[in-house]
């Protein structure tokens, strides 16, 4: 009985591995092929010699989007979680009078659809001279970042003792000092989980890239989209460009998995 | 009265620089969020229509006639449907892969990444990928899942996925969008599961309770708060969820959803009342899942 109830969950277990990993597959043995060798008939079959191929003919339309995503993930994830330091900071060690108030405010703006503020979103960065490049979208990206980095800093300080905070206050720090010398210090942990959210999903960002950027800015999934998504692109120059296009989350996600993990668990609040 | 003004001064003094840190920010999402929230809800009571804003009063005339608007109906309930399907399967498998883990099992680690790794995926390759999974090409052409499913004598499971002319095309993508989410749902679940105290457990199986019992008692009301935020986030992005039908088949009406048609009515032909009322009716319809969430989840805390 035992075993039998064993062997069901493991052979279970393999059948799901399986189906999450099967379009990797499929990805893989796809983009490795020898481009003259490639037919969507035959997409499931091994390739029979390794080809690196299909990366070097994707790789020149890509370079760009790539460099202009990383470009605008690296300052949008640092300036947002630098805010959402103070944010959390502040909300948890150092209340105002309504503070209470102002989470669950901040926090629906995690959740909006970003549809309902596309149109003015668009109005103001145009007339601010903002659209075209990649500066009004990484100010776009830093704001709406806020709710989960406050909402990441928040949770992280809310766990550090009080005791702390006020021997600091004893000792006439303020509110400044406080955060700088006492709350920074100990948080790097939570800066990772927030610097992890922010970097993935400016990366992983279509709608306001493809709405605030021309051509040359263009970032990643908006370049991958162009290249790869129309009908008549060759099938595994497709899979190539997709999978370049992942390298760098998918990278962040095998190194620092724990706090992405962590990451995911704060954007489902006490989950 | 100057004594109450020095001790309002000083408590001015303990709490303000804490205000003024945040200010920032607090402006930045007031504008951004709910500035730019009631300004689209104005865009959706005007007549504004191509590139200059128009600033007029038509009262609820779009709302009524996106009501009557075809498009707009196969919109809706094409959502509803992929709704459905996406949160229906996503809960059942993640619920499935967290129960499998729960009692520890080796290479759980294993497992746990590549269930939780396309959440690390942007919804553009996601969509790449599976467009050509969900190839229905039939005969000699027959490629993507299709052509698996021959390979391995499953030929019945034979499908046209999102391009079948029912009306359950759109159920298709529920297959990507749960193959990114479902892993995040069991991370949820699994997180949840090993929540539950051991002794509370241990307590119920001294009693004599089967293990059924144990679960339906004991782990199963502990679980409801963890069921509640995976509906809601899993809610959440299938209605506001773009790019990954875009990519997948962007001029398909049996996939398109409020949230494409918003795009493409305001952005191309330029139908930005259009635009911004199915933007507002997409805000209500998430504010009445979150809303409460939030207010149910900020009580709690503050309980605690």
């Amino acid at each position: 009985m035992r075993t039998l109830a064993k062997t069901t969950r493991y052979l279970a277990l393999f059948l799901l591995a399986c189906f999450f990993l099967m379009p990797v597959y499929a990805l893989l043995v796809t983009a490795l092929k020898d481009p003259a060798s490639v037919s969507v008939v035959r997409m499931w079959e091994l390739p029979a010699s390794f080809s690196m191929e299909n990366f070097r003919i994707v790789w020149p339309d890509l370079r760009e989007g790539f460099v202009n995503s990383l470009l605008l993930a690296v300052p949008a994830s640092l300036i947002s979680a630098m805010l959402g330091a103070a944010n959390g900071f502040v909300l948890s060690k150092w209340r105002f009078p309504g503070a209470d108030f102002v989470f669950p405010l901040i926090l629906f703006g995690m959740f909006i659809p970003y549809q309902a503020i596309l149109i003015p979103m668009y109005r103001t960065m145009q007339s601010a001279n903002l659209v075209g490049g990649l500066d009004g979208l990484i100010i776009v990206h830093v704001i709406y970042g806020l709710p989960i980095t406050t909402l990441i800093f928040r949770s992280y300080f809310t766990g550090l003792s009080d005791e702390v905070i006020e021997a600091a206050k004893v000792d006439g720090a303020g509110m400044l000092r406080t955060f700088f010398f006492v709350a920074l210090p100990i948080a790097p942990p939570a800066f990772a989980v927030a610097l992890i959210w922010q970097f993935t999903s400016a990366w992983n960002d279509f709608l306001f890239g493809v709405l605030l950027t021309s051509r040359e800015f263009w970032p990643i999934t908006v370049a991958l989209n162009n290249i790869a998504g129309g009908q008549t692109v060759p099938f595994n120059q497709a899979m190539a460009s997709a999978l370049l296009a992942s390298v760098p989350t998918l990278l962040v996600y095998i190194l620092l998995g724990r706090f992405f993990m962590r990451g995911l668990m704060a954007g489902a609040l006490k989950g | 009265m100057p004594r109450t003004s020095s001790r309002a001064r000083r408590r001015l003094r303990a709490w303000g620089p804490g205000l003024l840190l945040v200010s920032p920010s607090l402006i930045l999402l007031g504008i951004f969020v709910y500035g730019f929230l009631g300004w689209n809800i104005r865009v959706s009571f005007t007549s504004w229509r191509g590139q200059t804003p128009v600033y007029d009063w038509v009262g609820t005339r779009n709302y009524t006639e996106l009501f009557d608007n075809e498009r707009f109906q196969i919109d809706v309930r094409n959502l509803a449907v992929f709704t459905v399907v996406f949160i229906g399967g996503s809960l059942l498998l993640g619920f499935l892969m967290a129960m499998l883990l729960e009692k520890g099992v080796r290479f759980e680690a294993f497992f746990r990444s590549v269930f939780l790794f396309p959440m690390a995926i942007s919804f553009i390759a996601t969509a790449i990928i599976w467009r050509w999974l969900l190839n229905n090409g039939s005969g000699p052409s027959t490629a993507g899942l299709n052509k698996l499913f021959d390979n391995i004598g499953l030929g019945f499971l034979f499908s046209d996925w999102h391009k079948t002319p029912s009306s359950w095309a759109i159920a298709a993508i529920a297959l990507p969008a749960g193959w990114a989410l479902s892993g995040y749902v069991m991370a949820l679940f699994l997180a949840g599961l090993r929540a539950v105290p051991e002794e509370l457990k241990e307590a119920a199986r001294v009693d004599g309770a089967p293990e059924r019992k144990v679960f339906w008692h004991v782990v199963r009301p502990m679980l409801l708060p963890v069921l509640m935020s995976a509906v809601v986030i899993l809610a959440h992005i299938s209605m506001k969820t773009f790019d990954l039908f875009y990519a997948i088949d962007q001029g398909n009406l049996r996939i398109d959803t409020p949230a494409l048609y918003m795009w493409f009515t305001t952005f191309q032909p330029g139908f930005f009342a259009r635009g911004a009322t199915i933007a507002t009716l997409l805000l209500f319809g998430i504010a009445a899942v979150i809303v409460p969430y939030i207010w149910w989840s900020v009580r709690t805390e503050r309980r605690k």
